[in-house]
């Protein structure tokens, strides 16, 4: 019995080990300078030289124009990851609270409708969705990074099973006492998903901040870049210059997940919650 | 669940009791509803239409050619080929994350102790973008730093990502798989927590043998989680992983393995291929298509479950 405990910590140690070894490597790395980590490889050992790399990669303007600092692409990540995370959850709360509980028409029209976006994601028809947004001129805007992303049904989804499980009881009295449609939301349900709320907003934040491709096509103006976006510039430059800046290309991937990861670190709970209970 | 009648209206999730307004429910959906027609439905649609037209290239007008789109992707033996390694890829990547997932999970669920400490180890490099994953992928396997490339070395194999095929294409199973197991770990170790006691105690009297009980009884239990965890990193390996092969193949695709996803992207952004883009959209677009009203049949018989 006490042995197999041992292996199984053992298992586990080794699984930590492989998840975070690497980005451990990565930021202590960052923190040494360009020629050092040229000849002598990645490192497991302070380097000393966080504050100068750091400084450099947020503030220094870099890019083909020399207009976007490291800054600027984590107030950019930062907009598309709240922008959407906040969208998603308004769109979706109201579309569950007509689907759920509104008695009208064409209710189930309306739910094939949201719902046949599950079935396609966005990589599908990149090319026909950029050609909207050209028709329509939101390329290089923040409008059209975060908007065409909101076109699915997850947060629907989630917040309409949610809305089931409220019980029913609630919407009977509710009614005795003579709250209309608003009221009821607002003073209600509203409330209600605080915690289903937050899951969401966690979920959809890192979910937004995390996106790679569209950000990609949408922006060409570097000024509208997020730092997620921005990797494949830093591995272009990188590739091109005799001792490659290891240490910049490192610490910018580091701030790339900073964010996210603590989100998920801080808000373990709801995160898992929400990834779980409302998947199924 | 509320109410498992399973008529049409129970499915789009209906009260017993509800509003009934001429125009409220419009209200709230209206917003969802128009960014749905125009970034979804618009540009499936003409997805589907220009698969069917070819473009002229100077931006002249575009012909229809039926078929012919289809029947060029699907003739091209690059496009098999690049089928051929979306598979093998899909394939690999899924197991490997799905496994190695359950493995922690089964050890996480079994040590009492520290569970919560693993928990929160284990499940942050979710967070982490794939293009990210990929640019630490890449510096692990760079000829100069890279440290598993001096490993290697040890054992006698010269790995050179970004020249050779094949090294390449381990490079991105292994960062793939990497960025996938934290998902897996966390769903599987809420199912396994989700196993009521009395089951595992009666099971702990049936079964002495830890590995037989897993086999006959564990596993059957998790079958659910495991067949929505599948789906899910199909879908992952298909779609999601577009950031890190993107990083990884540095803009030199042509001797460089990539994924169906990747090839749409190349021939439509970079090829300026049209029709031949839409075609191999809508071919993807069928086969997600087709996995997901699986899915859906599948969570729906689970429904009735509960």
């Amino acid at each position: 019995m006490h042995r197999t405990k041992i292996l199984d910590h053992v298992i586990l140690l080794i699984g930590v080990f492989i998840m975070v070894a690497p980005v451990v490597v990565a930021f202590m790395t960052s923190t040494h300078e360009a020629a050092d980590i040229h000849s002598n490889g990645l490192s497991l050992t302070w380097g000393g030289h966080f504050a100068e790399t750091y400084e450099t990669v947020l503030t220094r303007a870099g890019g083909f124009t020399g207009k976007i600092t490291g800054f600027n692409m984590m107030l950019n990540s930062m907009i598309l990851g709240l922008g959407f995370a906040a969208g998603k959850i308004v769109l979706s709360m109201l579309a569950a609270y007509a689907i759920v509980y509104f008695r009208f028409p064409l209710a189930t029209v309306a739910f094939w409708i949201i719902f046949t976006t599950l079935l396609l994601p966005l990589e599908v028809r990149i090319l026909p969705s950029y050609e909207v947004m050209n028709a329509l001129k939101l390329t290089n805007t923040y409008t059209g990074l975060i908007v065409p992303l909101l076109a699915s049904a997850t947060g629907t989804f989630y917040f309409r099973q949610f809305f089931k499980s409220v019980p029913d009881e609630l919407l009977e009295a509710a009614r005795i006492d003579g709250a209309g449609p608003f009221k009821f939301f607002i003073d209600v349900l509203v409330p209600l998903s605080r915690t289903m709320m937050a899951a969401i907003f966690i979920i959809m934040f890192v979910y937004g901040w995390n996106q790679y491709l569209w950000p990609t096509l949408m922006t060409t103006d570097e000024g509208f870049f997020t730092l997620v976006r921005g990797i494949k510039q830093i591995l272009l430059v990188w590739v091109g210059s005799n001792i490659p800046d290891y240490n910049e290309a490192f610490a910018l991937a580091i701030l790339a997940m900073l964010p996210p990861v603590m989100i998920v670190v801080i808000f373990q709970r709801w995160f898992i919650k929400g990834l779980t209970e409302s998947d199924k | 669940m509320t109410g498992s009648s399973g008529d049409r209206r129970d499915k789009a999730g209906a009260k017993r009791v509800q509003f009934s307004s001429p125009f409220l429910p419009y209200l709230f959906l209206a917003p969802q509803l128009a960014i749905i027609f125009i970034f979804f439905y618009w540009p499936s649609a003409q997805a589907i239409q220009s698969s069917f037209y070819l473009e002229d290239p100077f931006g002249f007008g575009s012909t229809f050619v039926g078929m012919s789109n289809y029947a060029d992707v699907l003739r091209s033996n690059e496009y098999l080929g690049i089928a051929r390694f979306t598979a093998i890829f899909t394939v690999l990547v899924t197991f490997f994350a799905l496994s190695i997932g359950l493995l922690l999970a089964v050890k996480a669920d079994g040590v009492i102790r520290g569970n919560s400490g693993y928990k929160t180890l284990l499940i942050w490099v979710y967070a982490i973008a794939p293009p990210v994953a990929g640019l630490i992928g890449m510096m692990f396997f760079d000829q100069h730093i890279g440290p598993i490339v001096k490993l290697a070395a040890w054992f006698g194999l010269d790995i050179k990502v970004g020249l050779d095929y094949f090294d390449t294409a381990f490079a991105m199973i292994v960062v793939s798989v990497w960025k996938q197991i934290p998902y897996n770990f966390i769903f599987f170790l809420s199912g396994l927590q989700g196993i009521p006691v009395s089951v595992r105690e009666a099971a702990a009297l049936d079964c002495r043998s830890g590995t037989r009980r897993f086999w006959t009884v564990v596993l059957p239990l998790l079958a659910p989680t495991a067949f929505f965890l599948l789906i899910i990193n199909v879908t992952y390996a298909l779609f999601d992983t577009f950031g890190v092969i993107d990083v990884m193949v540095k803009d030199k695709a042509a001797n460089n393995p990539i994924t169906l996803v990747y090839k749409v992207y190349m021939d439509g952004f970079r090829g300026n291929d049209l029709g031949g883009s839409s075609a191999q959209s809508v071919i993807l677009m069928v086969v997600v298509f087709v996995l997901t009203i699986f899915q859906f049949r599948f969570i729906e018989r689970r429904v009735h479950y509960n």
